[in-house]
Parts: structure tokens; C-alpha cells; sequence
């Protein structure tokens, strides 16, 4: 299994040097480092060339690196049923920057690449009807970034007074509980309280 | 709607027709939960279909991110209701494979026997109930039976009736009674004689045949195109099972069959159905056999950090006390990696791919279910059918919004 993903990565960059950026393999699976700019093309030429043959669309998903320059990984995944292997592709982008839609390659790319923007707010040029997908009509933010609180900024009600449900800024009663399980004796970061005195000395 | 007003053609009596925009759903008996179609129509016929989903979106995805790796199993039986845990069995996969952990084979055996319990149980509803969108009104109610003693045996398992949490990292929560061994075995000898029931009010069925036959056909470029899995591909002939072509668990040690369509239509999908819950069957009947046989017994849990320890050893050994309460307030650590698996659940391909940080919480966990594809092509599959077939065509995408919205 490992060769023939060793021998299929080593295809893909001698065909498509401009393309790669890097590629490895982990876990018996091919990861591809691909560029921005040629992502569009170089799923064209997964798709077409007979060696790969990567013809069905998996998954378009994101990934927030809040600490990282390039901030988003947009990861593809795909499928040959005809050789049966599969392939992930990782772009890496800024948060302004914009990724070319591959939506005329594969139209199964239309509702991934629009939750990917609904998510993470990146946008994909190209894309014919990037609206919305998952969240609320009229909803705003991007959920899935690491910067958006798990409770978010709204909640809503239906109110019996006035008949209609309300939207309202959300109103917590006690504080969100994120408990920190981490072991004191494995390598914590923080000083527990009344440790203070202790590196004063 | 109204040609009345403006244009009518003196000579050919014709009026002007505008295009009719209905609303389908989003609390219509067909749409199979919360599905909102917005449909053109000209007449009958289905000019344009937009789906608005995301009404069941319950941020599945954010809220795992601030979530142990113990404690995120419970959302995937959440995901797909209708086989819950199919679901599961993909999530422990991943963990599995980052952590390296081998699932001992009673543990194996086990989860493809509830696989397939699985496979009936969201097969049952699909084709019963996609019977009852085009007008039959008797199938299922005699699935939801077979359903409900299915039902049973998760109970009788793990103790729930549908939320199971049963798979867990490294095997299964608990070790099978031998009678609950037993009762499934008598229920699989009497199974097929429902499903030959369901198969003699349907299979030949006039008015069934007229609603199904050469409605919404997928050819093998829209499977591509459309990035289909499942069924969805099977009833177009082509022979496409993970658990044949990218063995996972022991499937490889089980013998069953693949059946496949011929003209990709309703008709050869619910076929395929029928056929694969019989294939459900034997393959449930064989896991049974290789449980009772001496290889199969021993331990359903790969012991080690990922799993609790033995309830006995709690009582005598401290180092496994503390395990037990480490394991379930802080969780296990998962190291750095990201990894792709996927299951062949009852609807089609379902994978999780999970990005891993090396915490006891998983970074990001993209869940992908494939119902989401299916729907998606619904404007596609349903242009220039009559509304009546939207029914047809969302009952055969077998579509759950608990995949689809997340």
C-alpha cells in the first residue's frame, strides 16, 4: 500500500513540479502540499490523467491556524474508485487571500466550498453562487474559527409577547465551563494559586 | 399563476404562463425531517429545485473541538439517527489509527455485527417509507416492526434503544450475553420471511413500478461528478463497496455479495436494498458463528491507555482506579497527526477526517456524511421530473438531516 502511494506522490510532482509544494505520506495516507494559485489545474489534472484518476470529490474542508501567517489549511480529499486509492491536498492561505473554486471540475464542489465560506469565511473565486449554506438566514461570523466563542454572539427566542421569535444578544447565567484536565505533573503551564510566593523567592 | 391579466393570444386562445415557486417543506411528510426545497415549477414539472438545509445545524463540529475524545462519541450516534452506529464505528477508526491501538477480534467481530444491524435497521426505514412517498401505506408498518426488535438488541447490548455509545476506541463498551447471541440468531431466521413479505407487496407492484421505474436515473459520469457513494452507486452498476474495496475491520474474513443495478433508476436502487439486507443477514449470521468459536472469545477491549480498565482490577490495583478517573475527566491524548477514515455506513461513504494536536481534545474533526453530496445534487436528479417524483427522488437519496446539517 505504502509503495504505491510513495511511487503515485513521486509521479505526481515529477508531472506537475509548479503544482507541489511538498508532499508525504502518514499514517498510509498521501498528503500533497499544493500552491494557491495552481490548485484548479492541478485537480484538472487528478481528474484526467489515467495514472490517478482521482475523479470523485471526497470532502472540502478548512482548518484555523490562528498562530500561523497563512492562517487557513483548505484540505481536499479524493477518491479513484478506478484505482482505488485516495489523496488529500492541503493549500495554505491568508485570511484575505482568496482560493480559485474548482466547481467546474467537480460540481459535487458547489455546497463544500460554500460551507467552507459559511465556516471560515474564505472566499472562493469562480464560485457561482457562494451564499450561506449551514447557518441562519442573516447569520453573522464564521463559527468554525478558533477566534468565535462555541456559544456565539446571538441566541434566540420566541417572545409571547410580541408573538414572533427575537433575536438577542447571548446572555450566559453562569460563566461557559472550559475545565482545564490536563495533569499538574505532566508538563502544566499555569502557577496554581498560592504558588506565587514561591517563585518570588 | 395568473395568465389572466396581461397576454392572451386571440387566434391560438393561448395564455401567457409564469412559472409556479412552491415552498416543499421544511415540515413535509416526505422531506424526511427538516428539509427545505424551494421549487420552480412549470406545471408539473420541476423547472428548478434549491435545497435550504442547515435547519437541524447544531454545530456538531465546533462544539468537538471543545470535547474529549470520550466525550465526542456520543454526537455521532446523533448524526445519522437512522443507523447510529455505523456513525461511531467511523470515529473510532480514526482515534484507532492515530493511536495505533488493534482492536482484539471478539471486540472487531462485534462492531461488524452491529455494522449490519446497523445496515437493516436504516434499510428498513428507507425502503419502507420511501414506499409510503409514493402511496403504499402498509410496508412500514411492518418494518418499523422488525425495527423495534433490532431496537431491542441495542438495548440489550449497550442499553440504549437508539443513542448507543457503545463503539468505543480500541473495541466495544461491553462483552455480548450468549442469549442476546442466540435471539438475534432466531430473529435472523426469521427475518427473510418479512422481507419476503415487504418484497411481494412491493417488488411487483404496479403502482409502486410506475412511481419508481425511470425516476431520477444516475448515470456513471453524475456519480462522479456528484461525488455519490453507497447505493447511489451500486444501483448503477457499479460493483463500489469500501467494505469490499478498502477492507476496514474484519470484513475481509466475511463472505457476502455486492449487488449492483442495472439501469440506475428508484427502482434498481431499492433493489439493491432489498438485496443488501439479506447479504446484512448472512453476514450477521456468520459474525455469530465466528463469536461462538474459540478464536472469538477473550476480551472486547483493547486494555491500555485509550480504554478503562477491568472493573476487578479497580477493586484491588490503584494504578488502575487512578486510569479510571484520569481516563474519564481528563481523557486520553491522541498524538499529533491527521488522518482520514471512512466507513461504508447504510447511506453511503461516511468519513471523519480528524486533525489531531496532540491534547485530549481533537483540533478540528470535519465529519462527512454522505447524504450531503446526495442532496446537493437534488437540482440536478430532479429537473424535469413532476413534482410528484421530488418524493420519489428524496426517499431514494435516503437523506437524514442529522448527517446532512451537523
Amino acid at each position: 500500500m505504502t509503495e504505491a502511494l510513495t511511487e503515485l506522490g513521486a509521479y505526481i510532482e515529477a508531472k506537475r513540479p509548479d503544482c507541489v509544494i511538498g508532499w508525504d505520506i502518514s499514517h498510509d495516507e498521501l498528503n500533497v502540499d499544493v500552491a494557491p494559485a495552481n490548485i484548479r489545474g492541478f485537480v484538472e489534472f487528478l481528474k484526467s490523467d489515467p495514472t490517478c484518476r482521482f475523479s470523485s470529490l471526497i470532502d472540502i474542508t478548512a482548518v484555523d491556524y490562528p498562530e500561523r501567517a497563512k492562517r487557513f489549511d483548505v484540505v481536499y480529499h479524493f477518491l479513484s474508485m478506478y484505482q482505488n486509492q485516495r489523496i488529500r491536498l492541503r493549500v495554505s492561505v491568508r485570511e484575505d487571500e482568496m482560493v480559485a473554486s474548482v466547481v467546474d471540475v467537480h460540481p459535487s464542489a458547489n455546497w463544500f466550498e460554500r460551507e467552507v465560506f459559511d465556516m471560515f469565511g474564505i472566499m472562493f473565486t469562480g464560485h457561482p453562487d457562494l451564499r450561506r449554506l449551514l447557518t441562519d438566514y442573516g447569520f453573522r461570523g464564521y463559527p468554525l474559527r478558533k477566534d468565535f466563542p462555541t456559544t456565539g454572539y446571538t441566541e434566540m427566542r420566541y417572545d409571547e409577547e410580541q408573538k414572533r421569535v427575537v433575536y438577542e444578544p447571548v446572555s450566559l447565567v453562569q460563566e461557559y465551563r472550559q475545565f482545564d484536565f490536563m495533569s499538574p505533573w505532566e508538563g502544566a503551564q499555569y502557577v496554581l494559586p498560592g504558588d506565587e510566593k514561591q517563585e518570588a523567592k | 399563476m395568473d395568465g389572466s391579466k396581461g397576454f392572451e393570444d386571440a387566434l391560438t386562445g393561448e395564455q401567457k404562463i409564469r412559472n409556479f415557486n412552491i415552498n416543499f417543506g421544511p415540515q413535509h411528510p416526505a422531506a424526511h425531517g427538516v428539509l427545505r426545497l424551494v421549487l420552480e415549477l412549470d406545471g408539473e414539472i420541476v423547472e428548478r429545485c434549491d435545497p435550504h438545509i442547515g435547519l437541524l445545524h447544531r454545530g456538531t463540529e465546533k462544539l468537538m473541538e471543545s470535547r474529549t475524545y470520550l466525550q465526542n462519541l456520543p454526537y455521532f450516534d446523533r448524526l445519522d439517527y437512522v443507523a447510529p452506529m455505523n456513525q461511531e464505528h467511523a470515529w473510532c477508526l480514526a482515534i484507532e489509527k492515530l493511536t495505533g491501538t488493534v482492536v482484539p477480534r471478539r471486540g472487531s467481530l462485534i462492531r461488524v455485527l452491529f455494522s449490519e444491524i446497523g445496515r437493516i435497521l436504516n434499510h428498513l426505514l428507507n425502503v419502507t417509507t420511501q414506499a409510503m412517498d409514493v402511496g403504499a401505506l402498509t410496508p412500514p408498518l411492518w418494518g418499523f416492526e422488525e425495527r423495534e426488535k433490532l431496537m431491542i438488541f441495542y438495548e440489550r447490548a449497550c442499553g440504549a434503544r437508539l443513542h448507543a455509545n457503545y463503539f468505543r476506541p480500541g473495541g466495544v463498551h461491553q462483552d455480548l450475553p450468549p442469549e442476546l447471541l442466540a435471539d438475534i440468531e432466531e430473529w435472523c431466521g426469521e427475518f427473510p420471511k418479512v422481507l419476503d413479505d415487504i418484497d411481494g407487496l412491493l417488488t411487483e407492484n404496479r403502482i409502486f413500478k410506475q412511481r419508481n421505474c425511470d425516476i431520477g436515473v444516475i448515470s456513471e459520469q453524475e456519480i462522479l461528478d456528484w461525488g455519490y457513494s453507497g447505493v447511489m452507486v451500486r444501483g448503477s452498476g457499479l460493483a463500489w463497496d469500501l467494505r469490499r474495496a478498502q477492507p476496514y475491520e474484519c470484513y475481509d474474513e466475511f463472505e457476502f455479495q455486492v449487488p449492483v443495478g442495472k439501469n440506475g433508476d428508484c427502482y434498481d436502487r431499492y433493489l439493491c436494498r432489498m438485496e443488501e439486507m439479506r447479504q446484512s443477514v448472512s453476514i450477521i449470521l456468520q459474525a455469530i458463528e465466528k463469536l461462538r468459536a474459540p478464536e472469538g472469545q477473550g476480551d472486547v477491549l483493547a486494555r491500555g491507555k485509550v480504554t478503562p480498565p477491568k472493573r476487578g482490577d479497580m477493586k484491588t490495583s490503584m494504578e488502575a482506579l487512578i486510569h479510571h478517573f484520569k481516563l474519564y475527566t481528563e481523557g486520553f491524548h491522541v498524538p499529533e497527526g491527521e488522518v482520514y477514515t471512512a466507513v461504508e455506513a447504510p447511506k453511503g461513504e461516511f468519513g471523519v477526517y480528524l486533525v489531531a494536536d496532540g491534547s485530549n481534545k481533537p483540533y478540528r474533526a470535519k465529519i462527512r456524511a454522505p447524504g450531503y453530496l446526495h442532496l446537493q445534487s437534488m437540482d440536478h436528479v430532479a429537473k424535469g421530473h413532476q413534482l410528484a417524483d421530488v418524493a420519489a427522488i428524496i426517499g431514494t437519496m435516503d437523506v437524514v438531516f442529522g448527517e446532512i446539517d451537523r
